[in-house]
């Protein structure tokens, strides 16, 4: 079943379409690339995912039901743009945002200790938020995301001013999270992580929905019949039959395959001629590449 | 509901828990007392130098001596004017006073000299003056053979009393009862137009910062902004009716207080200057007097009236100072102007409560207190006038009908104004968003 669903949503602002007729559905349980350039109308999107505004036309299903304002109770939402009241003190901060999300103040308190222990962070209660450095207010402020234990969890550039170690930590929780069954939707520009967490994505571009769809199904229909191969020997020049080289760095071919040969024969060509390999491996684009590409046709 | 009530909880928990906030509402009462007593003190103080003055009578013109008052002593000396004002400086006397002979009784004009190598002070100047002028009335009524009964018949003390009519009217218009309304209602017109201005620019400055600090996000993923915008509106009005509350209380206290501790009779700071002269009977009379006064005037319908102003004052002002708060960017300057169309009536409403005092009555008090952007401070200043409770009742009306619109109408511009970054907003720009769907 998907967890959310949308359905030709548009959104216009001042002489400005923001969103224009976008479409998918992120399925339960994956986690989920929202992907495209700054202005692309990503936090448009997400706005309108958790009620903060409203589709002008189109429609939106969280779970099957028409999206409504019950709905960001089971939503755990941290916008790029996020802070902390400065003057509160952690404890009473958290509290205050599991309380705004629906928990009673036990329960609140209960999963506020359990997340604290989690990220060895108990005595931090009684601090001041401005007391804490920007990286332990990023910890916070994942806490108060996942407090009331959403279904679905918005992260726009979660990493975005976290050194590598946090980066790496909440990284693990967010495996544990998906892991636990929480669906996750990830957006960001920075296709290095998209291409390490999320299953699915979606590309958003000028406000359109560009490519949608699994990460791995995408990599595989925009191959271009390349490969890589490091051989020991040099190479026949006869190979120009089947394959172009491309690129050589450093003893590593990269050849882009005939129309009509694929592998096997790119294979059984080098055995034939007594070309020994030290490795050989197709070459998938990477997400950035068709990012960048798909981005630029339009 | 529920989490209008968190937002308005946390907005005034964390308000009134702040070391500043308690210190402010202590200490400004305890250092308005402290104010009184310092003026009072500086004011009562009398010289501890003390003058000796001879005087030399020429003109036989004092019966006796005049008067030695606090420190200034007096002494009439039978040497003449040339010798004295050569032994002066052993005789240890500060100044010589020379009174000549009287050339013509009838004259107005009668010139005395003082000698002396110090300046004539302010303190010493009135008292020879006072104390030659009681002698010299004497001396003409004598000389003049005038009967003095009939001399004090002519001075009359003329008191005009205010009469009602009809019963009604009875409380309202005694004589000391314009006055303590006049003082009261530029009192509560002026607690107004302060609260409405502190208040409200509380507001401002904490979505400015919710803004900046860039949790109004955050917040707006749970809660609604007009939620988010209300709970701030009545957490803070509800700050303000606290510390409003508290100074109520102890105002009063520390008065008691300081009278107490310093001697100092609070019903003399109108006249601190003057207090020396009253007969301390009279004011005690006149002390009592006002208090009856001013337990007189309807304190039940005052302070309900009061409430329901400043409530509908700060919920007119604060809103529009949360939707100018919410255009603002991170700067504060740049958006000062956006706060100058909201100072405007405020200034406005303040200026003409200042005249209202003076004539509760004329049409630009009347309709300026009808006038909802006016009104609470205007009819504030009006209230303990005894308004007619049709201009009561439509101003009442009108104060919620436009508190409502505009608490709606800030509300629209807020929701757009706290997700919009980095743009410098135009008045234009604000009006355009009350119309933006969301």
């Amino acid at each position: 079943m998907d967890v959310l669903q949308l359905q030709d949503v548009v959104k216009q602002y001042h002489r400005h379409k923001a969103v224009d007729e976008v479409s998918f559905s992120v399925p339960q349980g994956s986690i989920f690339g929202l992907l495209g350039p700054n202005g692309a109308g990503k936090t448009s999107l997400i706005r309108i995912i958790t009620t903060i505004t409203r589709a002008d036309t189109g429609h939106v299903f969280f779970e099957g039901e028409p999206l409504n304002t019950a709905h960001p109770m089971q939503i755990g939402y941290m916008p790029e743009e996020r802070g902390l009241y400065k003057k509160m003190k952690v404890g009473e901060h958290l509290i205050y945002l599991a309380r705004l999300k629906g928990l009673d103040k036990a329960t609140a308190r209960q999963k506020i200790n359990a997340w604290l222990e989690k990220f060895e962070i108990t005595d931090w209660w009684n601090k001041k938020v401005d007391e804490l450095s920007k990286g332990m207010q990023q910890k916070i402020q994942f806490i108060s995301t996942v407090v009331h234990e959403p279904r679905l969890l918005i992260l726009d550039e979660p990493f975005s001013g976290l050194d590598p170690i946090n980066t790496n930590l909440i990284k693990e929780e967010i495996f544990k999270l998906h892991q636990s069954g929480t669906t996750i939707i990830f957006s960001t520009h920075r296709m290095e992580q998209v291409e390490e967490i999320c299953e699915y994505i979606v590309l958003i571009n000028k406000g359109q929905n560009v490519l949608e769809g699994k990460v791995a199904d995408i990599k595989e229909n925009f191959k271009e019949n390349l490969y890589e191969l490091e051989p020991l020997d040099t190479l026949p020049t006869s190979l120009e039959e089947i394959a172009t080289v491309v690129n050589e760095r450093n003893g590593i071919y990269k050849v882009k395959l005939t129309e009509g040969v694929d592998s096997t024969n790119l294979l059984r060509y080098l055995l034939d001629h007594g070309v020994r390999l030290r490795a050989f491996r197709e070459v998938l684009p990477s997400l950035n590449e068709i990012f960048i590409r798909q981005v630029n046709q339009l | 509901m529920d989490k209008l009530w968190l937002i308005i909880k946390r907005e005034y928990l964390t308000r009134v828990k702040r070391r500043s906030f308690i210190l402010a509402t202590l200490l400004t009462p305890l250092a308005m007392g402290l104010f009184i007593v310092v003026i009072t003190v500086i004011f009562s103080y009398e010289s501890d130098d003390t003058k000796r003055i001879a005087i030399v009578d020429e003109g036989k013109i004092l019966a006796g001596n005049i008067a030695s008052d606090g420190n200034i002593f007096f002494r009439k000396m039978d040497t003449d004017l040339e010798t004295l004002k050569q032994n002066l400086p052993q005789e240890d006397y500060n100044g010589i006073l020379y009174l000549p002979p009287v050339a013509d009784v009838l004259d107005n004009n009668y010139e005395i000299y003082f000698y002396s190598d110090e300046k004539l002070t302010l303190d010493l100047e009135p008292v020879i003056l006072r104390g030659v002028s009681r002698a010299l009335r004497e001396y003409k009524i004598n000389a003049l053979s005038l009967d003095k009964r009939q001399l004090e018949a002519l001075d009359t003390d003329i008191e005009l009393e205010p009469r009602p009519i009809t019963a009604a009217a009875e409380n309202n218009t005694g004589k000391l009862a314009s006055k303590i309304a006049a003082a009261m209602g530029f009192v509560m017109g002026f607690v107004m137009y302060l609260t409405v201005f502190i208040y409200g620019m509380m507001v401002m400055r904490s979505v400015m910062e919710e803004k900046t600090n860039r949790i109004v996000e955050v917040m707006i993923s749970s809660v609604k902004p007009f939620q988010l915008m209300m709970g701030k509106i009545i957490g803070v009005g509800a700050v303000g009716l606290t510390q409003l509350a508290i100074w109520l209380i102890l105002f009063p206290v520390i008065l008691v207080i300081s009278s107490l501790f310093f001697g100092v009779d609070p019903s003399q700071m109108e006249a601190p200057a003057g207090a020396g002269q009253i007969d301390p009977e009279e004011t005690q009379a006149m002390v009592t007097q006002i208090m009856a006064e001013i337990s007189n005037l309807n304190w039940w319908v005052i302070i309900p009236l009061f409430v329901a102003y400043f409530l509908g004052g700060y919920f007119i002002y604060a809103s529009l100072f949360a939707a100018v708060g919410s255009a603002m960017g991170d700067d504060l300057g740049e958006g000062q102007s956006l706060t100058i169309p909201i100072t405007i009536p405020v200034l406005l409403a303040f200026y003409i409560m200042i005249a209202t005092v003076e004539a509760p009555n004329s049409s630009l008090a009347v309709w300026s207190s009808i006038f909802p952007l006016f009104s609470p401070i205007v009819m504030a200043a009006r209230i303990p006038y005894d308004p007619p409770a049709w201009q009561l009742l439509v101003s009442i009306l009108l104060l919620i009908g436009t508190a409502i619109g505009l608490v709606w109408l800030s509300g629209r511009i807020y929701r757009i104004g706290i997700l919009m970054y980095g743009k410098k907003t135009s008045l234009k720009e604000l009006v355009r968003w009350l119309f933006v769907k969301m």
